[in-house]
């Protein structure tokens, strides 16, 4: 017992000594800035990289980071939307900040604050989401093509028609997320991704439809074991993951279709009534300055969109025609804007079809009827027969 | 007092955790964007029938296949020696102490084209199988999580029937036909009907093993719900509403299973 005490009073002690300096100097000032990003979403200090929350702490010790992830744009919205969970700093994708701002959920960012903001392109500033560019600071860009294992493909594919090609039956992957997989059909067509009208949204369904036949599968992250392990040909993917695919398995290559593609923006913003703006700031200056942003875009293999890290790449990497594609090329991708609500829910039932087309066969409903109708004799049979023996 | 007082943090419990989310689930299944009262998010369900039909269809396939496997295990598993019984339950439970997700991803390098099982026939000359992306993989992967949940209820009501009860019907010029159909099925009726809500409830609403297993080319309703919420459809309010639809189709499943229950319980009893 006596020991018990002891030790709970050593214990005690050692705890106190812990809390009680840090919390005695800087009890004034001390910060909590809470960034919500995408998973995997910046150099973290695995493999002698520069772990940027550390630095970052390192450098403003009175704020402390308290730094949490999602996966996709919309686990994030209904999380800020919702108002179940309070962020200062978030990573959205180009679509959600225009939807975002449309629904005044975005602060307007003071920009004297972040001055980095100078060393981004200019052709960064003022995008189709934010055209005034007062809510966002882009963080990282990227493309989407074509991923194929030579060994499989003997010609490389120029054109998104190879996902539609007859010779790769079942060696074909495609996106399991509906606004991707009709943005690259569209393009295919020649339609913009953005478009509202129905009759060419119908025919890239129905494009959809037919590719069925020689799909695999549908996949999101299950890509990187599909492909490097040589279990499917090709399929369309975002190129900062080619790159990390690739460097996997050197069999892979990755194009760029000639019809053009979707080019995304993830960028940095701050939600409304936050209680640490400017702290928020001086975080998204910091994500901006050379050394940190360097260090974020070798980890994540996603291109940038500031001057100074596009020096400091590789020869190798500027040309490998993945990472930052020519200037004409570019003329002819587009970022995806927010769709109005009606839109959204009609592409979400166009998607519904397409994933439950072919699938329901006359069987299956037999089957279905066969199931509640011999259920419900022997239900009644059993009860028939429990009411006659009593 | 006592009694009552120790009962309240349960009732608190189920109050804010069961009961409110539940309350949730019908509020937005009936509610628009704005806030208005609407029907609609109902009505709209009617285009989604072919992915409820494809959902119950598998479900039920996998009951039966646990079913069929799981009968003849649980009855001579009770009728072993005590050491025996331990043992081979215990490796029916030992692969539920790993996570569900991993053991599905397991099946997915298993089954894949190029996946261990295809090496291996290939190494007879046999195959390739095309056996992922297929809806057999995916009741394959139903079967495989929830089969325990068909054997430990089977198994837990046939140990208690009487060695004795078999042996006075044999007596009494039955068969092992007619044992199986007068004594050993009425006896173990409860155990069925269990085993079979343990294992359907489950299969209907799953959702990762669609697209693990099945490529994504046999969307469920549990897929379809997830899409709703962090999915790129975005929209909780036809995700409540198919929730809730799902939800009835089992109570329906679960009622019916107990017009049977209650019977039985009754026969164990006389």
């Amino acid at each position: 017992m006596k020991l018990l005490k002891k030790c709970s009073a050593l214990l005690a002690s050692v705890l106190l000594l812990g809390t009680v300096p840090l919390s005695h100097a800087e009890a004034a000032e001390q910060v909590e800035l809470r960034v919500y990003n995408w998973g995997e979403y910046i150099a973290n200090g695995e493999d002698g990289q520069l772990d940027v929350i550390e630095e970052f702490e390192k450098e403003y010790p009175n704020i402390k980071v308290n730094y949490n992830t999602y996966a996709t744009n919309e686990e994030m919205y209904a999380k800020i939307k919702s108002g179940s969970a309070q962020y200062d700093v978030l990573f959205p994708s180009d679509y959600m900040i225009s939807r975002m701002i449309s629904e005044g959920m975005l602060e307007k960012l003071d920009f004297s604050n972040i001055p980095n903001f100078s060393d981004i392109m200019d052709s960064f500033k003022n995008l189709e989401y934010d055209p005034t560019n007062e809510y966002s600071v882009p963080y990282t860009w990227g493309t989407v093509g074509i991923i194929y294992n030579t060994t499989m493909v003997e010609e490389a594919p120029t054109s998104w028609d190879a996902l539609w090609d007859p010779e790769y039956t079942n060696m074909i992957l495609m996106f399991d997320n509906s606004r991707d997989a009709l943005g690259l059909t569209l393009k295919k067509l020649g339609y913009s991704q953005n478009t509202t009208d129905h009759s060419q949204l119908d025919e890239a369904a129905e494009e959809l439809k037919k590719q069925k036949s020689v799909l695999q599968a549908y996949v999101m992250d299950e890509i990187f074991d599909k492909m490097e392990s040589g279990e499917a040909a090709l399929a369309p993917y975002y190129a900062g993951d080619a790159l990390t695919m690739m460097a996997e398995n050197p069999d892979l290559a990755f194009v760029l279709p000639e019809e053009g593609t979707n080019r995304f923006v993830d960028a940095m913003v701050i939600p409304k009534g936050v209680r640490h703006k400017k702290e928020a700031e001086l975080f998204i200056n910091f994500m901006l300055e050379t050394r940190i942003a360097a260090a974020n875009i070798e980890y994540l293999g996603y291109s940038t969109p500031q001057k100074s890290v596009y020096e400091l790449q590789d020869e190798e990497i500027i040309n490998n025609g993945i990472s930052y594609p020519s200037d004409e090329y570019l003329e002819k991708c587009d970022t995806f804007i927010n769709l109005p609500e009606e839109e959204n829910n009609y592409m979400q039932t166009l998607w519904a079809d397409i994933k439950a087309s072919g699938s329901t066969s006359v069987w299956e409903l037999i089957f279905l009827l066969a199931v509640i109708v011999g259920l419900g004799t022997v239900t009644i049979v059993y009860l028939r027969k429990r009411r006659a023996q009593r | 007092m006592l009694k009552k007082m120790s009962s309240v943090p349960y009732i608190v419990w189920m109050l804010l955790f069961v009961i409110v989310p539940l309350g949730i689930v019908v509020y937005f299944a009936f509610t628009t964007q704005d806030g208005g009262f609407t029907f609609d998010n109902i009505v709209q369900i009617s285009k989604y029938t072919p992915v409820f039909v494809k959902s119950i269809n598998l479900a039920v396939i996998a009951t039966i296949v646990c079913f069929i496997l799981a009968y003849p295990l649980s009855y001579l598993l009770s009728r072993a020696s005590a050491n025996y019984q331990r043992t081979m339950l215990m490796l029916v439970m030992i692969p539920m102490w790993m996570n569900f997700l991993l053991r599905t991803y397991g099946w997915m390098t298993l089954l894949e084209n190029e996946g261990l099982i295809n090496k291996v026939l290939e190494f007879f000359h046999l195959g390739p199988f095309q056996m992922i992306n297929t809806p057999g993989a995916v009741v394959l992967g139903m079967v495989y999580n929830y089969l325990p949940f068909m054997i430990l209820p089977l198994y837990s009501i046939m140990a208690k029937i009487d060695q004795s009860v078999i042996e006075a019907a044999q007596d009494l010029g039955c068969n092992s036909i007619m044992v199986i159909i007068k004594v050993l099925f009425p006896l173990s009726l409860p155990g069925i009907i269990t085993g079979i809500t343990m294992v359907f409830v489950p299969s209907v609403s799953t959702f990762i093993i669609s697209r693990m297993l099945g490529g994504g080319q046999n969307m469920m309703i549990g897929d379809l719900i997830e899409q709703q919420f962090v999915g790129s459809a975005y929209n909780p309010y036809m995700g409540s509403a198919l929730s809730l639809i799902l939800m009835v189709i089992m109570l329906v499943v679960m009622g019916i299973m107990s017009s049977f229950d209650d019977d039985e319980m009754e026969g164990i009893v006389i």
